[in-house]
């Protein structure tokens, strides 16, 4: 392999081995025994405590901070997976700036917050190196429930429901469970196979079984499913991209970033996947700050994320943004593409800057052009096919408080569904609170 | 720079820290360094009679208390009094006390309660150029249960007599250092006084198990599975000993007897605090046994900004000044009134002061939307419980003035007006 940064085109193997074993390792490395005790330490136990409040799970933070302070590390993992069953992920992917970090008062006091999602991880990680699952099933009820969908709403549902004694069968449309933890996450975030790991970890409540390569519509209807099962829970996701409705999006070299971020995430050898010399990503979320920032490690010499409003509205963090300036990336505010340019693949992309108008954001007639051997779209994601009796909403299936859809006996959580915030977070707490009223609604509570 | 020269009982040195009796303070080299580092003062580890020194364990001789982020807070030890030959200990203290005539070095001693044993160790002492003795009364492990230490600082009558023994065949300036291990420290220092002490030094260590190991069942430390109790020491027991020095301070009995206080002094303000209540000069030993030597120099410079920023121009401005202002609980105002009032601005809504007043005391704060927390006057008893657990210092408690109706009761606020007289008080004073 001759490759270097500088080869033009989208050419695997731009680094040496070396490098791609620094550049994907773990972006937050673990706190060990003594930092996680003297940040412990720091946390004031506060009453009715902001961090929780902040917590789409509502995992009580100053107790199982305090039984870390205490030396009690697999305690404090109870209290955070007892809410939260992937409480590991989420201590590793939450935006917590936004979240529980973000409402720490000691973010108020001297801008410096307690670092919750080091401290989360450092339980859990302790409890899951035990070998041992510390939730135990109920009496069999005698009921099962199909979950569709084994992403991180699917699965904090069927954990739930198998906790709660019912039987669940889980339905995954790809070869592998996890959703996007598996396939959708930078894998700096998530080293070491974690997500695999969690979802293994998870499964040995019991009572649960795993169906993959089962796709709704395509290999079963709902119909069928509320025939077969008491209930029906959908957490299949968002499968569909956003196009950029512009000629020529079909060249080679044009691809979702979530396509890209997938088979990096379940590449053997990364030296072996092609990266661009130039690449553009179009789009301002936490996928286009993952896929960015590992075209940069992968051996891309120029990336620039390109987002049509200002990088204060981006809905990738601050912290996000600043770990992709960090790495290399360019961040590209206020322009929009207009037109792709070259011949059977990509060569630049033309956009133009952005004002914001009297009818909302306009172009104006400044255009410039980016190079690019490979172009990733992060503009978001859409449902994909969905059964026609399931009444949707702003594009996602509607769902009442429960979790409840228009279909009687059916549930839907997770970023499929309206409501929440596209997070890992949320979607364990729809999953979770949706399986709460499944088990009420069964058992007659 | 204000001038930390100390005259304590004639003893004189350039500041007011003086290093406990302790292991610090065991030998020369320490000591030199000490002095060095800045220290005004030693009291040189206790020395026993002659003949064959005492031994200590071989395994771990201190036990620990941690605040957060394994601060020490509490120490204690189950170390005895000098375990070298007391010639080598007298040799060196002549050397150093030649090198350093400007510092105090004081001898600790603890011999056993016969007339002789003082008397010789005190002829054995008399040509090292030390400028005091000090008389361990107060170790409260090992020496104790051979009837030394504080077996001795619990008997008034022994403290009294050995006392005597020690100023009829000395001309040194006496300190007695006393025990907490007793129920009314006033009565210690009175025999001290009645013996002829010139000052009395306090406190020692207090009986105590730091910690039990959980997996062995034993307590801590732990000598070949076995523990005993030691003698505890550093921040923790402050509170303890500015009580007791203030007991003798303001005990007619004992009022203006010298006194060199000793608990938990980690900081100049600690000193201050001590002095306030009538020590003539500080003892160290925690401090510098978590943190070395140094430490002192944070005292002098911060010792010396507080005396210039109040104008006191010698330690003696500072000395006893706070001794005026302890008095009894049936003194107090009882129509003193007061309310916690929490500055918004610098609230971090963390929401301590609500959990402490709502779940353990009088459910006077009251929490409105967005996490702003609000005093209920009408409720607020003005306990200062709220003050106490914020982590950011921001509630402060205001006084009500003088004919002012105060909210909870609903009765203006009167004049001073203590239990002696008041109306519940079944053996008050008739009114004048």
């Amino acid at each position: 392999m001759t490759n270097s940064q500088l080869t033009p085109g989208a050419v695997p193997g731009r680094l040496s081995h070396d490098s791609y074993c620094t550049n994907f390792s773990d972006v937050a490395p673990p706190l060990d025994t003594h930092q996680a005790q003297v940040e412990a330490d720091r946390c004031y136990f506060c009453h009715d405590a902001p961090c929780t409040e902040a917590c789409p799970t509502s995992i009580d933070i100053p107790l199982f901070i305090r039984q870390i302070a205490t030396g009690t590390p697999e305690a404090a993992a109870v209290t955070i997976l007892s809410q939260n069953i992937l409480g590991g992920m989420c201590a590793r992917v939450c935006p917590t700036e936004n979240l529980c970090e973000g409402a720490c008062v000691r973010q108020t006091a001297e801008d410096k917050p307690v670092e919750i999602g080091a401290l989360q991880r450092h339980a859990t990680d302790r409890i899951m190196a035990r070998q041992d699952h510390p939730f135990r099933r109920a009496d069999a009820t005698g009921k099962t429930i199909a979950v569709v969908g084994a992403g991180p709403a699917g699965l904090a549902c069927a954990h739930r429901l198998a906790m709660r004694g019912h039987d669940v069968v889980l339905h995954e449309a790809r070869a592998k469970p996890g959703g996007l933890n598996e396939f959708g996450i930078a894998s700096y975030k998530a080293v070491d196979d974690f997500a695999a790991r969690e979802v293994a970890w998870l499964m040995q409540i019991g009572g649960i079984r795993l169906i993959e390569n089962w796709q709704l519509g395509r290999d079963g209807a709902l119909a069928d499913l509320a025939g077969d099962y008491d209930a029906v829970f959908l957490g299949m996701g968002l499968s569909g991209v956003n196009a950029l409705g512009l000629a020529g999006e079909d060249k080679a070299g044009i691809e979702p970033a979530t396509s890209f971020i997938a088979e990096l995430r379940q590449a053997r050898d990364l030296a072996e996947l092609p990266i661009g010399r130039d690449v553009v990503v179009i789009g301002g979320g936490m996928t286009a700050v993952d896929a960015a920032v590992q075209a940069r490690l992968l051996g891309a010499l120029n990336v620039s994320i390109v987002y049509r409003r200002s990088r204060a509205e981006m809905p990738a963090s601050a912290h996000e943004q600043e770990h992709a300036l960090a790495n290399g990336v360019r961040i590209i505010e206020n322009a929009a593409p207009v037109a792709i340019h070259g011949n059977g693949a990509v060569r630049e992309v033309e956009f133009a800057y952005t004002r914001r108008g009297a009818q909302g954001l306009e172009l104006t007639d400044q255009t410039f052009r980016l190079p690019a051997d490979q172009v990733f779209k992060a503009i978001g994601q859409t449902l994909g096919q969905t059964p026609a009796e399931i009444a949707l909403e702003a594009g996602k299936i509607r769902t009442d408080a429960h979790g409840r859809t228009s279909v009687s006996g059916v549930w839907a959580g997770g970023d499929c569904a309206l409501g929440g915030d596209d997070l890992t977070v949320t979607a364990v707490a729809q999953g979770r609170d949706a399986a709460e009223d499944i088990h009420n609604f069964l058992m007659g509570a | 720079m204000a001038n930390l020269a100390t005259d304590f009982i004639g003893i004189r040195s350039p500041n007011p820290f003086w290093l406990a009796s302790a292991p610090p303070t065991d030998k020369e080299y320490n000591v030199r360094r000490a002095y060095e580092a800045g220290w005004g003062g030693v009291v040189w580890k206790t020395l026993g009679a002659e003949g064959p020194p005492v031994v200590n364990v071989n395994g771990p001789r201190y036990g620990v208390v941690y605040g957060p982020d394994r601060r020490v807070i509490g120490l204690n030890n189950i170390e005895l009094i000098t375990d070298r030959p007391l010639e080598v200990n007298l040799r060196e203290i002549k050397s150093v006390k030649r090198d350093y005539p400007d510092r105090a070095l004081i001898i600790s001693l603890m011999v056993p309660c016969d007339e002789d044993s003082w008397r010789d160790i005190l002829h054995r002492i008399e040509d090292t150029g030390a400028d005091g003795v000090e008389l361990n009364f107060g170790c409260p492990h090992g020496m104790a249960e051979r009837g030394m230490g504080s077996a001795v600082g619990q008997v008034p009558e022994y403290i009294e007599m050995v006392t005597r023994w020690v100023k009829t065949h000395s001309r040194m300036p006496c300190i007695v250092k006393l025990t907490p291990n007793i129920t009314d420290v006033r009565k210690p220092a009175e025999a001290a006084m009645r013996g002829g002490a010139d000052a009395v030094s306090l406190i020692n260590t207090i009986n105590s198990i730091t910690s039990v190991n959980l997996d062995a069942f034993c307590p801590e430390p732990m000598i070949d599975g076995m523990g005993t109790h030691g003698g505890y020491c550093g921040p923790a027991v402050k509170p303890i000993a500015l009580n007791m020095v203030a007991e003798i301070a303001r005990n007619p009995a004992t009022h203006g007897l010298p006194i060199s206080g000793i608990g938990g002094v980690t900081t100049w303000r600690d000193a201050a605090e001590f002095m306030a209540l009538g020590a003539g000069s500080v003892q160290v030993c925690t401090a510098a046994m978590t943190y070395g030597f140094k430490v002192v120099q944070e005292m002098i410079s911060g010792l010396s900004d507080y005396m210039d920023r109040k104008g006191f121009t010698s330690v003696t401005d500072l000395v006893g000044r706070a001794v005026p202002k302890i008095t009894d609980w049936q003194y107090l105002n009882l129509n003193y009134t007061t309310k916690a009032v929490i500055d918004q601005t610098e609230c971090i809504k963390c929401g301590r002061c609500y959990a402490a007043c709502e779940d353990t005391s009088h459910q006077a704060i009251a929490v409105e939307p967005d996490r702003t927390y609000v005093v209920k006057d009408e409720e607020c008893v003005a306990c200062n419980l709220c003050v106490d657990v914020c982590p950011v210092d921001c509630i402060t408690m205001k006084e009500l003035p003088l004919g002012e109706v105060d909210p909870r009761t609903g009765r203006p606020v009167a004049a001073y007006a203590n239990w002696t007289t008041h109306p519940n008080n079944p053996a008050r004073n008739a009114a004048e």
